[in-house]
């Protein structure tokens, strides 16, 4: 049995991982076609590093991921903060419904209308420019800013409400006590959702593709707009990287959390 | 406020304003232009591999004769579709666009294209007179010569590996290749509607811009037919499909065969007796560009020899400049990809070619419902469905006698 249970997560991981790996073992051909292994090399590496356009579609991927990313969280994290406190469940339960349908809504679906919007105000401002960074930025904290609500709100919801209490009995002032007492035991919360949606918005590409302008091309954008005729190897290169990035963001989370939580769970017992 | 956090707080927001600044700065910085212009992916040479980077090239050309600082923003897209739909949302301005044929056509019947100033464009008389003038052919899309400078333009044929397809094959030649039993398996066919139908249009030498719904039926028969002799129906596949082997016969592009060519040398190629397609890319001005002039001095400028040989070299599509195909080094350089791989590409006058037309809107609701038609009854259909009903139904189930045993098992 417990043989069977390896072989059947083995199954699993294989068949998630086994696209990737071509990928990643491709990247790494010299020949340039996927019908042979001619060699090891890092010439498609090189030609990615001398590709301009790539560079700064990357820099300009990750400018918006970092700092949608931060402006998602901060809101975020008060939003969760706000909804946490309020005392009537009726109204409670809508919001919380309502800050959960950009999740649950399709991309394409949140793309157009965004871009509607964007297009509306541009035609009452009598403006041509208004698409590019702007738009982007707006986007992506539009649609990071329930999967940061959904980490830290649960990490309020397990918050004991007497810690804060006693704080306030021993001299803190209410936001002393947020600052001082509540807001280390929700960090853990704050952190992955922060990672959450800098890899979300990393990743991005059917919102991205209809707010964005030709000013600012993200990475994914890019990438497949070099489909349209023989793909360039150096994507694969590229693809590979990003592979790499989200992997090691997503141990970092995981190692972040669970240091965080042992942590806590210490300083609970001492 | 708590120190700590508010300096937290204070570095997250600074980290996302001076990106703000940076960006902003990024257009317009003091006198220079920036020109727009949007293109097919992989579509231009852009200076990777050792080729000439030709939008680096304009832009000195540009101060050197005007003292203009210009800026080349260069953006691609995928396919003719996305473009129009970026176009016409109305959220971007570009200043040049490189559509195809029908979409010319199409663009230009919702007056999206804005008139050429010839004036502006000393070098027009380089592309051929077959393309461009009073006495062209292949300027269906835009027979006053108004709105497009033709770029680049491709024609269809079937493509075979040696190995697999003996030379002394009778459907060699002919579109039956593509229906022939003898291959069952190893065919590949266009994911694309336009061009899926037009293989059969022109087997069954029917017209490929038929109005009459009955012709188009045929085609449709024709295409259904077909299926139990496919590989599948794939686009950018096509290239790993043939370089490795997977597959022997595929129609295609005469340029994206060389391409596949020199990563794999038993492929062959030709051009159908019964006739093919011939397409046309051409440059074109949106009307929303604000630098009508520029734009159109830069599709001057890629009708000039240096950046026109560049393009048609790094794209391996044929060129209607008549500098190109008149260009030593350029034959030179075809054939060193292919033994005649020139006269593949430019002695086309023996092949007979028609072109595709706009089609209209109810003409294309009727051909966009023959396509599901085509692709809906796939086989595969039917066992993905039994799979999910019996892994639901073992769900429900376990579910429910876990429950009931609970429950029993309570009682005592």
């Amino acid at each position: 049995m417990k043989f069977l249970s390896k072989c059947y997560i083995g199954l699993i991981f294989f068949l998630l991982y086994i696209p990737i790996v071509v990928l990643i073992v491709f990247s790494f051909n010299e020949s340039g076609s996927l019908a042979e292994f001619s060699g090891f090399s890092f010439m498609w590496y090189e030609e990615l590093f001398h590709d301009e356009e790539a560079f700064s579609a990357l820099r300009n991927s990750l400018v918006l991921a970092v700092s949608s990313a931060a402006i998602a969280t901060v809101l975020g994290t008060f939003g969760a903060l706000g909804l946490h406190r309020m005392k009537r469940r009726y109204i409670k339960q809508p919001i919380m419904t309502l800050t959960n349908i950009p999740m649950m809504n399709p991309d394409i679906v949140t793309g157009v209308s965004m871009m509607l919007l964007f297009v509306a105000v541009a035609t009452f401002l009598d403006t041509r420019d208004l698409f590019g960074f702007g738009t982007l930025l707006i986007a992506h904290v539009t649609f990071n800013l329930p999967y940061v609500i959904l980490s830290v709100m649960p990490r309020f919801q397990q918050l004991d409400k007497s810690l804060s209490e006693a704080a306030q009995d021993l001299g803190c002032t209410p936001s002393k006590a947020f600052f001082k007492v509540e807001l280390p035991e929700i960090i853990p919360g704050i952190v992955s959702g922060l990672m959450m949606s800098f890899t979300l918005s990393l990743d991005d590409f059917v919102i991205s593709h209809f707010v964005s302008s030709p000013n600012f091309q993200t990475l994914p954008l890019y990438v497949y707009n070099q489909t349209a005729h023989n793909v360039k190897f150096s994507m694969y290169a590229l693809s590979a990287l990003i592979v790499a990035v989200i992997l090691v963001i997503l141990l970092v989370v995981n190692f972040a959390g669970s240091a965080a939580d042992r942590k806590s769970r210490k300083g609970g017992r001492s | 406020m708590n120190k700590r956090f508010a300096s937290l707080l204070l570095a997250l927001l600074l980290l996302a304003l001076p990106v703000l600044g940076l960006v902003s700065c990024d257009d317009g910085v003091g006198d220079t232009v920036t020109l727009y212009v949007y293109n097919w992916g992989e579509y231009m040479s852009d200076g990777s591999e050792g080729t000439l980077d030709v939008n680096e090239m304009f832009e000195e050309w540009y101060y050197e004769t005007y003292g203009v600082r210009v800026k080349v923003n260069y953006s691609t897209y995928s396919s003719n579709e996305s473009m129009y739909a970026k176009l016409s949302s109305g959220s971007v301005h570009y200043d040049v666009v490189v559509p195809s044929d029908y979409m010319i056509e199409r663009m230009i019947a919702e007056d999206m294209l804005a008139e050429l100033n010839y004036e502006n464009m000393p070098h027009i008389g380089n592309i051929h007179p077959d393309f461009f003038g009073p006495d062209a052919i292949y300027d269906y899309y835009d027979p006053d010569n108004k709105y497009a400078v033709p770029y680049m333009y491709g024609m269809i044929g079937i493509i075979y590996n040696t190995t697999m397809v003996e030379a002394d094959d009778p459907s060699l030649g002919s579109w039956q290749l593509m229906w022939d039993e003898r291959h069952t398996g190893n065919i590949l066919q266009f994911n694309n509607s336009r061009d899926a139908f037009g293989t059969a249009q022109y087997f069954l030498g029917l017209d490929v811009n038929s109005s009459d719904e009955a012709e188009w039926r045929k085609a449709l028969e024709k295409l259904k037919e077909q299926k139990h002799v496919l590989q599948g129906y794939v686009m950018d596949e096509i290239f790993n499909k043939m370089e490795n082997g997977s597959a022997a016969i595929a129609a295609y592009y005469a340029g994206d065969f060389l391409a596949m060519y020199e990563n794999n040398e038993d492929l062959e190629f030709f051009y159908p007796a019964e006739g093919t397609n011939l397409y046309v890319d051409a440059m074109c001005i949106p009307k929303t560009s604000r630098n009508k002039e520029i734009a159109e001095a830069y599709i001057d400028f890629m009708l000039t020899e240096a950046p026109a040989v560049a393009n048609a070299e790094y794209t391996y599509y044929a060129s209607p400049n008549t500098v190109v195909r008149e260009n030593e080094e350029y034959i030179e350089y075809m054939n060193s990809i292919k033994e005649g791989g020139y006269e593949l590409m430019y002695n086309t006058d023996t092949v007979w070619t028609s072109s595709y037309k706009n089609l209209g809107g109810e003409q294309l609701i009727m051909f966009n419902e023959l396509w599901e038609e085509l692709k809906s009854d796939i086989q595969v259909g039917l066992p993905i469905y039994i799979i999910c009903a019996v892994i639901l139904v073992i769900l429900i189930g376990g579910g429910t006698f876990l429950g009931v045993r609970k429950k029993i098992r309570d009682r005592y």
